[in-house]
Order: structure tokens, then sequence, then C-alpha cells
């Protein structure tokens, strides 16, 4: 409670209504505008629900946002997390007023610029050159500022040689460049800025960063920042808010909110691990696999951190002796390509597995990057080559960006590879 | 903690628009802008050019002249019939673009209004704008071909009712943005709204003085097309310009009247539901 607060939010709340529209929602809307002339409530927003997608409501009103309360004060840089339909970009929405809240009042000092998306209102006919002054205007900027402005502008985009050229013409790229560095020039106190950066290369990602950073740094001007990677909500925001089913789940310092979000998620619903009967008749059957469970301290688990390094629980029946057993398990990308095969023996050579039931337990000792994995379970014979089981993209996991202390955090927004070999390095002045 | 001033206020419960004059005069240069890429973007990468804001109006002048004048057999009140043709196409033609690019204003800006803020009115607006630059450059070649038949024949004359032209232009940009806003606010929810414009506007053309003169017809058909908002701006058009023309006192008070409630339904209407319109769409 200062006297410098920058934004006020009062009970906001925000229904949307599902389904089409057409002659039944026409005479629903009748009714509720007669109910409404009598001066009783609105009769279909009481009956509204949260939002959780997953499960078929019987109202087609949804809450995507619930009784929002929450004050931000004037120079806090502040992330907002959540899960998709967790409402925080209609929280963003009704911020930057591009939308109306259904009950609740907002208070704010200061001129608000926001950023749901870079290059809006470009019109592919007209030159790079009036775009910015047009973005810049759809924008709240005047033509003397952008004038004033135009200079450093077109040094930050770096397409000084196109500025002439219609937008049209341009490649992808420098249209998101041309595009940010408009709004990267936008005089306000509060900033509201959805995971715009989430465009360009890698670079021009790290420049935006910068900028955003020295924006919310220098000035004391307040931000409002949505982002699914975490690493740039902790590089740009010292306060974050963790919203959850329309609602506040937590608030406070980035990193604890952080670990909040991510431990909420983490006990994944992978289920016990064993494989249908039937999944694979292929092969020869000597042996099938029954069971498979990437696991975290015992627990069946989805969610891996960064360096953190799975234990994948394996079980199988051996029906019939055989002695030259080729196991293997192949981790697959998340576009189906082998990254890598392990096997029981580091040279591959095969086991011999008597008649009964066996559990491996399988430590993957090398760090797998932040990414998505499934996993392709094999048996074949070692002398012939034949097929004995096989089970394909079985226990997906997933490994995050973050690390469980925060401070091996993977840094970069392009993923580079699969997996962190052990390296050492040795450096010497020559 | 105290007395705090704020920039601004967000509340549910505010049934008043959030657009306000003084709103729509900090995005000024934005309007500005609005028009310019209408006009430029209008012509780009054609080879006529600005031309073809002639080119229409002629072309269609010449078929009505031909339909209406020649094959009908339509009379044009005494006034030369290409004047006639081209002076109430012209600003029919006004008429009917501005509301039909209002109408759509919400849906095809959709994608931006959903993104950024800034007064939605400015939208509008410039569509207005533009279309009354069109209508000026027209205007250039009405007074071309109005000069040639002041000097080369004696059944018209300039008189000072040709004053009245800018206030006839207002009156019925007013009713385009009307009626265009009833429109874009409904249509929103509704598309059936914006079909139904296609085909009142289709029919709006016979039932205003457009291909024929108010004095040439009688009876009920006079009474309705009397009642059209849009026929007494044409007929008094036509008369600042050619000095003849069917009008009363009342008429011009009627025009006036249904000008402003035209004006303010469709401003209201819009202001209510473009705060929440990018949820419906």
């Amino acid at each position: 409670m200062s006297s410098s607060t920058a934004i006020s939010i009062e009970n906001v709340s925000k229904a949307y209504q599902l389904g089409v529209f057409n002659t039944g929602s026409f005479s629903d809307d009748l009714s509720r505008w007669w109910a409404m002339k009598r001066g009783k409530e609105d009769p279909f927003l009481k009956i509204g629900e949260e939002n959780d997608r997953s499960i078929k409501g019987d109202s087609n009103i949804v809450w995507s946002l619930k009784d929002i309360s929450l004050d931000i004060q004037q120079g806090d840089s502040v992330g907002i997390i959540g899960r998709n339909g967790a409402g925080k970009s209609t929280l963003l929405k009704i911020l930057s007023q591009v939308t109306h809240p259904t009950s609740g009042q907002i208070k704010i000092r200061g001129k608000v610029a926001s950023l749901l998306e870079v290059g809006t209102g470009f019109h592919p006919e007209l030159t790079g050159r009036e775009n910015v002054f047009l973005n810049g205007a759809i924008l709240g900027m005047r033509k003397q500022e952008i004038k004033r402005k135009f200079d450093e502008i077109l040094a930050f985009s770096g397409v000084e040689r196109y500025i002439d050229t219609p937008v049209k013409r341009y490649s992808s790229g420098m249209y998101v460049r041309l595009a940010f560095a408009v709004a990267a020039h936008l005089e306000s106190d509060i900033l509201i800025v959805d995971e715009v950066l989430a465009v360009g290369d890698a670079d021009f990602q790290k420049k935006c960063i910068g900028k955003m950073n020295q924006l919310g740094s220098s000035s004391g001007r307040t931000i409002i920042f949505v982002s699914h990677t975490m690493p740039t909500i902790k590089a740009l925001c010292k306060k974050s808010i963790f919203l959850e089913k329309g609602k506040i789940h937590t608030v406070g310092e980035t990193g604890d909110v952080i670990s909040t979000y991510l431990s909420a998620y983490s006990p994944a619903k992978t289920g016990d691990g064993y494989l249908p009967k039937g999944i694979s008749l292929q092969g020869t059957g000597e042996i099938r696999y029954t069971r498979f469970l990437p696991t975290k301290e015992g627990m069946g688990c989805e969610e891996f951190f960064f360096g953190e390094r799975p234990v994948l629980l394996l079980e199988v029946e051996v029906f019939t002796t055989v002695t030259d057993a080729a196991v293997g398990i192949h981790v697959l990308s998340v576009y189906g390509e082998t990254v890598t095969m392990i096997a029981p023996n580091k040279n591959y050579k095969p086991i011999s597995l008597e008649k009964g039931k066996y559990q491996f337990k399988v430590l993957l000792d090398e760090v797998l990057m932040p990414g998505e994995y499934s996993f392709n379970l094999s048996v074949s014979k070692y002398n012939t080559g034949a097929d004995i089981d096989s089970v394909e993209a079985v226990g997906t996991i997933r490994i995050l960006r973050d690390s469980i202390e925060h401070d091996l955090d993977y840094p970069w927004a392009t993923v580079h590879g699969y997996y962190k070999p052990r390296s050492s390095w040795e450096m010497k002045r020559i | 903690m105290s007395e705090q001033t704020w920039d601004l206020v967000i509340d549910a419960n505010d049934k008043r628009g959030r657009a306000s004059l003084k709103k729509i005069w900090q995005y000024r240069d934005l309007l500005w802008l609005l028009v310019r890429r209408d006009f430029v973007a209008f012509y780009k990468q054609t080879i006529l050019g600005p031309l073809w804001f002639f080119i229409r109006p002629i072309v269609a002048t010449l078929v009505y002249f031909f339909i209406f004048g020649k094959v009908a057999g339509l009379s044009t009140g005494g006034i030369p019939p290409v004047l006639f043709y081209l002076s109430g196409l012209m600003i029919w033609s006004y008429f009917t673009d501005t509301v039909g690019k209002c109408s759509g204003v919400l849906l095809e800006n959709a994608a931006m209004f959903g993104k950024v803020y800034f007064p939605r009115l400015i939208m509008p607006l410039s569509i207005v704008f533009s279309s009354m630059l069109r209508l000026g450059v027209q205007l250039i070649l009405l007074i071309l071909i109005f000069v040639y038949y002041l000097f080369t024949s004696d059944t018209i004359s300039l008189t000072p009712a040709i004053l009245l032209v800018p206030f006839l232009i207002i009156i019925v940009s007013f009713q385009a943005v009307g009626l265009g806003l009833l429109v874009a606010a409904i249509a929103t929810k509704y598309r059936d709204f914006s079909m139904l414009l296609g085909y009142i506007l289709q029919l709006g053309l016979f039932l205003a003085p457009v291909v024929f003169p108010l004095s040439g017809i009688s009876g009920k058909f006079k009474l309705i097309v009397s009642a059209n908002p849009m026929t007494f701006p044409i007929e008094l058009f036509r008369y600042s310009f050619f000095g003849t023309g069917s009008f009363s006192t009342m008429n011009i008070l009627y025009m006036i009247v249904i000008t402003i409630i035209i004006l303010f339904v469709g401003v209201y209407a819009f202001n209510k539901y473009e705060k929440t319109f990018v949820d419906t769409i």
C-alpha cells in the first residue's frame, strides 16, 4: 500500500460464452435483455463455471478470470505464468483495453502501451517507412515523436536498405525486426507484453530481451510480461503471478513462483506404466515387455528439471529362455527420430534371460536437453537379428528449461540438439 | 495511499462509451495516416492511378443515362441528363460506400482491434474522411461539367444555394456513419444484419431520387420516397447546383432531425458493443 500503485485490479472477472452464435443464442440474448430490463441479474452468468477445458460442463458460460484482485507498484516488472487457458491473455487483453471485464474495476496510473503482437496494422502495400509511422500511431505515438526517433528505430531494426520498399517484399525476419523496433521505442509508463519475443532468430531475441531489460530497469517503468519461457521471465521480472483456472494461485518473488508453478504440474498422471496386453504382437514373442515407466525418486513422473536424470523402470516377461537377447531402448525426439540408443551392456553385447519375470532400473546418465522425448523398446536375437518384441513411443517425458536450484537453467531460446555429453574443458594461454 | 489521481479507470459497470473527443483528438495523427493509407493503397500498382476515381462515376453515369434516360425515358426535371445522373450517383455512392465500409469496420479490423487499443471511432472516422476525399475529387469532375453547361446553355445558373453543398455532405456523412455503425455493432454477433444492409442499400437506390426527380413521381410512392432519409439530401444537393428541386421547410426539418437520430443511435450502439466485440466475433 504505497502511493505509487501503478495498477490496481479489484475483483475483476471475465466470462466467455462458448458455442456458436445462431438462432438459439439470439433467443437467449432476447431473454437476457428482458431480464436485465426488469432489473434482474443476468440469468446466464449465474450458472458460469470455471475454465477447465478437459471437463465438458453443463453451462456454455465459462469464467476465464474470476475475482482477480491485485496491486502492481510503479516500477515493478511482473511476470504472469500459468498453463494455456489459465487466463493470462485475458488479463492482458483487459489491461490493454482490447476487451472489457464482465465485472470488477481496474484503475491505472500512467500511460499504457501494450504489445500483444508485433506489427499490428502493418499494411503490405506500404513501404517500411510508411508502416513505421502507421504502426507507431496505432500504438499511440504522435507523428513528431516517431519522426524524432525514426533514426533510432531504423538502426535498431537493421533493415536500412529496405526502408523504402513495400513490406510485402520483406522476409518474415525483417518484418518482425522492423515491427519490434517500433514497439521498443514506445514511450509509456506501463508496458504490457505478451510473448511476442518468441519471434525472430536467436540473436534478435537476445537483442529484444536486452532492450526490454533496459526499458524496465532504467526508467522506472512498470512492465507486465506473459511468457511460457521461464528463463525469460526470470531475466526480466522480479515478481511473478501464477494464474490457474482464472484465479491467482501464487504471487511473489519470481524464483519462488516458478518453483511453485513447476511443482504444481510435476507429479504427473503417468499411471503405473503397465503396458496393455497385446500392445505388441510383432516378433517371435519369447520375451514380452510388460511395463515401462519413467520415474523420479521412485515415483512415476513426466516432467524433469534440466540436469535431472530420469530413472526408467522396465519390466519384461520371458516365456522361453533366450541366451542372446539384445535389449535396447531408443530415445526419440518429439519428431520421432531416434536420438540415441541405450542397452544393458556398454558394447551393446547381448544378455542371457532365463524363463521368468525381470525388472530393470535404467539411469539415464547423460543430460537430455530441454524438450519432449518418448521411447521405443526393442529386443531381438543378437546372432540372427530376428525381432523378439518391440513397443513404440511409450513413456513420454518432458525436460524443462529450469534446473532444480535455478543455477543451471537452460538460458537460450533455441534448444541446441538433444543431449549434453559430459565434457571437460582445459584452458591455457598460448 | 491517500488521494490518487488515476489516468484510466476500467469499470465493468460503466455503461457509457469510453471514447471521448479528447481521446480522439490525441489520435489525430493516426486518423490522418489511415486516410492516407486508404488513398495510397487504393491505386498502388495500377497504371491509371488516381484516374480510377473518375472512371467509376463516368461509366455509371453513361450506363444510367442510357438505361433510365434513353430506354426507360425517365425525365430529369429539366436538368441536363449528364449532370442529373452524375450528381445523384455521386452523392448516392458516397452514401452507400461509406455505410458499407463502416458496417464492416469491426469485423474487418477484428485482428487489429483484438491486439491493440485506440479509440475505435478513429476507424469509421478515417473511412468517412477517405470517402469524402474521393467525393471531393469527383466533385471536381462535376464542377468542370457544370461550368461547361453554365457557359454553353442557359438552362442552369449559379445561385448562392451552392453554399449548401458542404452542409449537405455533412448530413449525408452523419447518416452514413450512423447507419453503418449500427449495423457494425449488431453484425459482430449476428452477420444477418450486414447481409440485410446490402439488400436495403440496393433497394434504396429506387426509393431515392437518384434516377428520377422527386417532382416526377406522385401519390403513395412519393410519400414513401419522401420518408427515405437520403431523399432530401439528394434533392437539395441538385438544388444547390441547378436551382431546381421540390421540397418544403418541413422536409428539411425532417431531414435534420432524422439525421441526428440516426447518428446518435449508431454511435451509441457502436460504443456499447466495441468494448467487448472481440469476444463474440
